[in-house]
């Protein structure tokens, strides 16, 4: 591995550590309710945005069916607790493997598919799980779950009096999520999602398997969506299909990555910051919801970043690459 | 269940089938040609059923009249997309496979979004045109008069496509583009007008489509949501990009829809077609007639 890229990392890594102690530090400031609220939903759709990017960024699988995986993990966390008593944390664990499991069972056809097939198959997958569970009545079916609050306490993940907890959840929600992404970048894993994502004919033909790193990536990806999702379940302590499982989610996971750069370390950490706050003020100040000022803004902002700076508003801190002399005078200088 | 339930559901599901192959056939046209997808082909569906919506509201313009009117703006509407979005977004050096999907995916979001803002989520509906309503008999079965209407637009509308493109100049030119791009430059024809046109034809029959929908069916800002998908399994079921693969693929969809709603609850309806996706394009990932 070359000196700079080693280096980029280490930085890379200094810069988020930094980043997650003072936005720690901010809750301590911040006291608004309103505010503290958009800061929990800002972290945790930068946590779905990053384990969205694993298998859509990096492996080049456009998923646009997640919402799926969020789905599963927020009804599995719901319906342990609720039916069985079994506390969120296992919950929210037997939620990832399920997430992961039903990942590789649907990626196992799905791969075979090329392109636009495999992205409406993704769409098609998550409203035939919307539907059965619209009518899956043990499980609520339209109406849902309520999850019932009985008092304060880490150990059933509740909280009522203040959001705090589940500000510092999401925020480590989101450092795993990043640190899951760097470490998986320099592995052999990330090598091979890259190359399978740039040119799979020629990735196979070099020794990578391209259907296993495929079904790795889904794994990875829907194991860390699923937490997001139990983690929603118990921050909105009510859940019904529609509200978990709906088309939106996919939308919303995939947008922060888009926008900040697919298939970058940095770029749904940079979408989710700037997107999140964004439409949660537009809201707020150009009437409530069901205006559709949200989709407006989402929007705009996909037609612009696609067609202008489809590497994302991450590649505005991209340096700039050196000139091949200067390059050449240090290689003589070395 | 009698014989006559079922010749009856199949009966509709047919005419239902046809329609859902006018609504596809602008998608697979468009794809065929120039291998994108349109993924706000549902928006442009939207547009046209609010568009027939207010000329009757407001000019008291029966959607039957109204539809020329509708094909012809989207056929504009079509050509604006193309010309100010699509043509850039192939052009693009960067992920190109996301810039592909996500001009057109960001498009229809923007237009739900602006849908929903100037046209609230109300759900609306034309009360009193020529044939919302009204069913004709024929032989003892049953067929509401929007839905056979529509069907025979649909007909006359692939017999009109057959013939334009295998006798006009344009349809030839259309034909060259989609075989070879690169080679009908040589010969002088500009790729960007055919293109251009193209993406208008493909709006104008969605467009035709939505002005029948319009007759019997709730306009509101998500309504093309549903039919989108189920217009992109009829192009795949047809083979993406193939325009008579897309009336097949119609017929197909609308009788799946047909046997699903007899043995399955009304709200299970859109599995049917969907699991019948998936199971194709597993069993044929290019579609039912589309080449390997």
């Amino acid at each position: 591995m070359d000196k700079a890229f080693a280096s980029r990392r280490r930085r890379d890594l200094i810069v988020a550590a930094c980043i997650t102690a003072v936005a720690a530090l901010v809750p301590l400031f911040v006291k608004d309710v309103y505010v503290q609220n958009i800061m929990v939903l800002t972290l945790m759709y930068a946590a779905l945005s990053q384990s969205w990017n694993i298998l859509s960024g990096y492996c080049g699988q456009i998923s646009l069916g997640h919402a799926l995986y969020f789905g599963l993990g927020a009804y599995t966390t719901a319906l342990l607790y609720t039916k069985f008593g079994v506390l969120p944390w296992f919950g929210m664990l037997a939620g990832g493997l399920v997430s992961a499991v039903i990942a590789m069972a649907l990626g196992y056809p799905c791969f075979r598919l090329g392109g636009h097939y495999f992205v409406i198959a993704t769409i098609v997958i998550a409203e035939i799980a919307l539907v059965l569970f619209q009518n899956w009545d043990w499980a609520g079916a339209a109406l849902g779950i309520d999850i019932p609050v009985r008092h304060d306490s880490w150990l059933t993940f509740q909280f009522t009096r203040s959001k705090l907890p589940y500000f510092y959840f999401a925020l480590v929600l989101a450092g795993i999520a990043w640190f899951v992404t760097w470490w998986l970048e320099d592995s052999k894993w990330g090598y091979w999602w890259r190359a399978v994502k740039d040119n799979p004919v020629a990735a196979e033909s070099l020794g990578v398997v391209v259907f296993n790193s495929k079904m790795g990536a889904a794994a990875v990806s829907a194991f860390l969506v699923a937490i997001g999702g139990a983690f929603y379940a118990q921050f909105v302590s009510y859940i019904d299909p529609e509200s978990v499982m709906g088309f939106q989610f996919s939308l919303l996971m995939a947008l922060p990555a888009v926008l900040g750069g697919i298939g970058t370390l940095w770029g749904p950490m940079l979408g989710a910051v700037i997107l999140i706050p964004l439409t949660e003020l537009t809201r707020s100040y150009i009437g409530g919801s069901g205006r559709g000022v949200d989709l407006i803004v989402y929007g705009g902002l996909i037609i612009a970043i696609s067609l202008a700076r489809p590497q994302g508003l991450v590649s505005l801190f991209a340096r700039k690459p050196k000139p091949v002399a200067a390059v050449v005078k240090e290689a003589v200088a070395s | 269940m009698t014989a006559e339930t079922i010749i009856q559901s199949l009966a509709s599901g047919l005419l239902m089938g046809l329609l859902y192959g006018l609504i596809a056939v602008g998608l697979a046209l468009i794809f065929g040609l120039m291998d994108v997808v349109n993924f706000a082909h549902g928006e442009f569906l939207m547009i046209a059923m609010y568009a027939t919506f207010f000329l009757f509201a407001y000019f008291a313009l029966d959607p039957l009249l109204a539809a020329p009117i509708v094909a012809a703006a989207l056929f504009i509407f079509g050509a604006v997309v193309y010309l100010f979005i699509v043509r850039f977004a192939v052009r693009a050096k960067a992920n190109t496979g996301m810039v592909q999907i996500f001009s057109t995916f960001g498009l229809a979001v923007l237009m739900r979004g602006l849908a929903q803002y100037f046209f609230t989520p109300d759900y609306r509906s034309i009360t009193t045109s020529w044939l919302g309503g009204k069913t004709i008999s024929i032989g003892g079965i049953y067929l509401p008069e929007p839905q056979l209407v529509g069907a025979l637009i649909a007909i006359a509308a692939f017999a009109g496509l057959y013939f334009f493109i295998n006798r006009t100049d344009f349809g030839r030119a259309l034909e060259a583009t989609r075989e070879d791009a690169g080679a009908v430059a040589l010969v002088g024809i500009d790729k960007n007008r055919v293109f251009a046109l193209g993406w208008g034809l493909g709006a104008a029959l969605v467009g035709l489509a939505g002005a029948v929908m319009a007759i019997f069916f709730y306009v509101f800002p998500d309504v093309g949501a549903s039919f989108a998908t189920i217009a992109y399994v009829t192009v795949a079921l047809g083979g993406f990009g193939s325009v008579f693969g897309a009336f097949a693929g119609g017929i197909i969809v609308g009788l799946v829809e047909a046997v699903t709603t007899l043995v399955l609850p009304a709200s299970l309806k859109t599995v049917g077609i969907y699991g019948v996706y998936l199971l194709i394009v597993f069993i044929r990932p290019r579609g039912l007639f589309g080449s390997i």
